[in-house]
């Protein structure tokens, strides 16, 4: 299952409780495209457990801007709807394992 | 054989049995890279019948992934963009039997042979090795520079310049790939100011008309930024003179370092860290037999995408030679 894609309408309520990573990503961005696949593997390996979700910045602007992204890819993790770490930059499959210890 | 044991939904089975395989294997060549230099490296050798492996990296394709528009590479009539000639490289690596592993390497042990590569995740063995590791960006080292990354301060505006529509940013340095970012910029930002510790840049003469002829680009030369200001993001930059700007953003764009840190006190690096070659009989060797170099982590001096390519293709045939002889 790949990772679920966000946007405005429904992000606050998908994100509300317990623990999610969000990658926020665009078609233009190189190392997003690497990023892609680990996001959507990490997305099978920890189904049911964490909320893997993506947020297009282009068509989702407004989130990207709400969260203070400028720069892509980033992964936010959030526990209960509140930010708890970030990473900018693809950080490889390692690198968000990393993340995901800190929820 | 090992394929048909690949069951349908359990895809467990084979790639374990894979995993083994590599780890009791001997390969003719590991190559450690995924740059163009360590891909070009994998076609030459996997074609001339090598077993190759390709350490690639997690943040596999090298600087090229970073780019857009690639202008100057042969054989693409109206440009490339990068990361898809890195695709497309890999993906022609890959056909002609290269394996290839997205793992970052940890250490090498090159006193016995075959060589021993430590990735995060296994250890290879390969009786040659070639290197292309490349080379990283190189910061200014000035306070606020580390902290305000994805905050405002970048090294690749081909990923971030959308975020600065409308703004004020800054580009650091003075060659192909300052004016590229300076460019793109454009595409977004109202203003862009490129600063340069020199009296002139060295890029080359058609980026830098490119420059002169864009509106939306300022020059300031022989600036040094003392200092990047901000607190959620980037508010202002302070330069060595004292004197203060207020930016939205700034892309450092002021080279690149060799990634050979992992080599230290193993294999020779020059003074500035470059790996050197030195084989009498093979030119692309380094100072340990059957260890040879390719692309930026050697180049101090061309740096291109084509140059990479072209030392991996000697590495390779290097490589080659030397095997059929050792």
């Amino acid at each position: 299952m790949a990772a679920v894609h966000l946007t405005k309408a429904d992000f606050d309520e998908k994100i509300k409780t317990g623990v999610a990573m969000v990658d926020f990503w665009a078609e233009w961005c190189g190392p997003c495209k690497m990023a892609a696949p680990v996001i959507d593997q990490l997305s099978d390996e920890y189904a049911g457990k964490v909320l893997i979700g993506k947020v297009d910045v282009d068509t989702q602007g407004e989130l990207a801007q709400k969260f203070g992204v400028m720069s892509i890819p980033t992964v936010i993790l959030f526990k209960d709807g509140v930010e708890v770490a970030r990473q900018v930059g693809f950080a490889g499959k390692a690198g968000y394992l990393e993340l995901l210890k800190k929820a | 054989m090992l394929d048909r044991l690949d069951l349908p939904g359990k895809p467990g089975i084979l790639s374990y049995l894979r995993k083994r395989r590599r780890l009791m294997e001997i390969y003719d060549v590991i190559i450690i890279g995924s740059g163009p230099a360590g891909l070009t490296a994998g076609i030459y050798t996997s074609r001339a019948n090598l077993k190759t492996l390709m350490i690639a990296g997690s943040k596999w394709g090298g600087q090229l992934m970073l780019t857009t528009g690639v202008e100057n590479y042969p054989g693409f009539l109206n440009g490339i963009q990068g990361p898809d000639l890195m695709t497309n490289m890999r993906k022609q690596a890959e056909k002609h039997g290269v394996e290839i592993v997205d793992e970052d390497m940890v250490r090498i042990e090159i006193g016995d042979r075959p060589y021993k590569t430590y990735t995060t995740n296994r250890t290879y063995m390969g009786r040659a090795m070639i290197i292309a590791t490349g080379a990283v960006t190189q910061w200014l080292n000035v306070p606020g520079e580390q902290e305000l990354i994805g905050r405002g301060v970048s090294s690749c505006a081909p990923c971030d310049a959308p975020f600065f529509k409308g703004k004020k940013v800054v580009v650091v340095g003075g060659g192909d790939a300052a004016m590229e970012e300076a460019l793109v910029l454009t595409k977004f930002a109202d203003e862009v100011t490129i600063v340069h510790r020199r009296g002139e840049f060295r890029a080359s003469r058609i980026m830098q008309e490119r420059i002169k002829n864009n509106p939306k680009i300022k020059v300031r030369f022989n600036t040094e930024v003392a200092e990047i200001i901000g607190k959620e993001k980037v508010e202002k930059v302070k330069f060595k003179d004292g004197s203060e700007m207020e930016v939205d953003g700034i892309f450092v764009a002021v080279g690149h370092k060799p990634a050979s840190q992992i080599f230290e006190g193993k294999i020779d690096l020059d003074e500035k860290d470059y790996i050197r070659r030195q084989g009498a009989k093979y030119h692309t060797m380094s100072n340990v037999e059957g260890v040879f170099v390719a692309g930026d982590v050697h180049d101090y001096r061309y740096r291109q995408a084509i140059t990479a390519a072209g030392y991996g293709c000697e590495a390779a045939l290097d490589a080659e030679r030397w095997l059929s002889e050792a």
